[in-house]
């Protein structure tokens, strides 16, 4: 069972949660001619990395708000926890 | 090579069984090698044995981080089936269900293949008129299918959940008769044994640090044991794919979760069949053994570890007591995890690289054993004529470029539902 501090509710258990995927994929900007292969990048590549992986959560049984975590993908050790707009470091 | 036969088993009972030849040696590297596959798992033997066996090619070098077969060939729950709708994966897995028949003959190894019949179950309307739907197209494709409608399930699996009460009432399923089961373990030893006789080096404990990439073109493997010297190098790593890809400067479209299956307490025969819950994500099987072989949904998040958790575990097997009501009378035996190389579209990818020689299979997500002997089959044939067979042309690692998806199951890019 995995452990998840949310910032606006404290630990939580992980059934509270819905996972919601790599938190450093950046949408292409708006108002902008966008490639194929931008497209591509943002909707299908992922780096998966073995480690570190900010990645975003959904404290969807709780105060529904979406939050950055910081987890290592081998160990699942959460290092730290965000607000959705929280800058990361 | 020693030919396994029942004349071979009594000649080595009279000497207590203590002269069995080796059934691979433990070579140690050479300085080149023509193809080098990196991952001893079933997809790599497989590919090393067809490379040899097809094609001509022996000077072959399989590298494994561990121990062969100690991947997810060890780790599935045993099901072959080509129950697929869409052409690419339905031609691409009948292709292999007729491997999977011959295999023993071929491998001289009993992979104890099972062809016991597959039904996924239906819980409304809407769903036995989408199983119909995929049962046609499976039948045009030359695979047998068959409806079956609620009596007929019962005639079959009489131990499911039909009484009158139930949130997911039994509507029917759709049946592959040709589908079953295989000793996994064998699969990977018999690949690995017919291999090693063609002249295959077979190299465990032999982790990849790094490449080698010269103008654009592969010309080496930097492993634990060495450097080591290749004109064509393969990667069948699952869901270390992304690690491998990191090394090389490549994004791909996978993400690496993990997989959960698990085992019951062995009891007397009573499934006859591979069976899917069609209102969740459950399946089960009775193995040889008596064990009811059980499996479903992914942990849910990105990792790495080869060990569930536990919440998830109970999500499936609820799923599973919902089926069949006898499963919470069972202990668990066992449980374990592998991980996964989930793909975006949940279809697999063997196709050639931007890097010269390289070559890429990867993204089999729930179904890489299935896909063994056909994977094997068209990633040798990719690497000894640097062209994809027409049976893994739409596997293209392009196609989310180009947008031509094999979204089999339609669920987008969230690889942790789908």
């Amino acid at each position: 069972m995995l452990y998840i501090f949310c910032p606006h509710c404290g630990s939580r258990s992980q059934n509270e949660f819905a996972y919601g995927g790599d938190a450093t994929v950046k949408r292409p900007e708006l108002n902008k001619e966008i490639s194929d292969q931008e497209w591509n990048n943002f909707v299908y590549l992922r780096k998966s990395p073995r480690g570190k992986h900010l990645e975003l959560w959904h404290h969807i049984s709780g105060c529904r708000q979406w939050i950055k975590v910081e987890r290592d993908t081998s160990t699942h050790e959460i290092f730290k926890t965000y607000k959705a707009d929280e800058l990361t470091e | 090579m020693q030919k396994y036969s029942v004349f071979s088993l009594i000649k080595n009972a009279f000497s207590d069984h203590q002269n069995w030849e080796v059934a691979w040696k433990d070579p140690t590297p050479k300085k080149e090698y023509d193809v080098i596959i990196i991952g001893g798992g079933g997809h790599g033997l497989a590919t090393a044995y067809y490379l040899a066996k097809e094609h001509n090619i022996t000077n072959v070098a399989i590298i494994e981080k561990g121990w062969i077969g100690g991947g997810n060939v060890g780790r599935n729950t045993t099901i072959i089936r080509s129950n697929y709708m869409h052409d690419d994966n339905a031609l691409f897995s009948e292709f292999g269900m007729d491997l999977w028949r011959k295999m023993s003959q071929d491998l001289n190894y009993n992979v104890m293949f099972s062809p016991r019949g597959i039904i996924n179950l239906a819980h409304s309307d809407a769903q036995m008129n989408a199983y119909s739907r995929r049962g046609n197209s499976m039948r045009l494709n030359g695979i047998d299918a068959v409806l079956l409608n609620r009596e007929e399930v019962k005639k079959k699996i009489p131990m499911a959940d039909f009484s009158d009460n139930v949130r997911f009432p039994i509507f029917g399923g759709l049946m592959q008769p040709s589908a079953g089961t295989a000793r996994h373990d064998a699969v990977a030893w018999g690949y690995a044994r017919q291999a090693d006789s063609m002249g295959v080096d077979i190299i465990q404990n032999c982790e990849v640090t790094g490449f080698d990439v010269n103008n654009g073109k592969i010309v080496g493997v930097r492993t634990s044991r060495g450097d080591i010297k290749a004109k064509k190098v393969g990667l069948c790593v699952a869901g270390s794919t992304n690690i491998l890809a990191e090394m090389l400067n490549m994004t791909l479209p996978i993400e690496t979760h993990l997989l959960q299956a698990c085992v019951s307490e062995p009891v007397k025969p009573l499934l006859d069949h591979v069976v899917t819950f069609g209102a969740g994500h459950f399946y089960c099987s009775q193995s040889d053994k008596g064990e009811m072989v059980m499996g479903g949904d992914l942990d849910g998040y990105n990792s790495y570890s080869q060990r569930g958790n536990l919440p998830t575990l109970q999500h499936v097997l609820t799923e599973g007591i919902a089926m069949f009501p006898f499963l919470s009378k069972l202990k668990m035996l066992r449980t374990w995890g592998g991980i996964m190389d989930m793909s975006m579209d949940g279809s697999p990818i063997i196709d050639k690289t931007h890097i010269d020689g390289l070559y890429l299979n990867c993204g089999w997500c729930y179904g890489g054993f299935k896909a063994t002997p056909a994977s094997g089959w068209t990633f040798a044939h990719t690497i000894a004529q640097d062209r994809v067979h027409e049976l893994n042309s739409g596997y293209s690692l392009n196609r989310f470029n180009t947008g031509d998806l094999i979204d089999e199951k339609g669920l987008g890019t969230k690889t942790w539902i789908s």
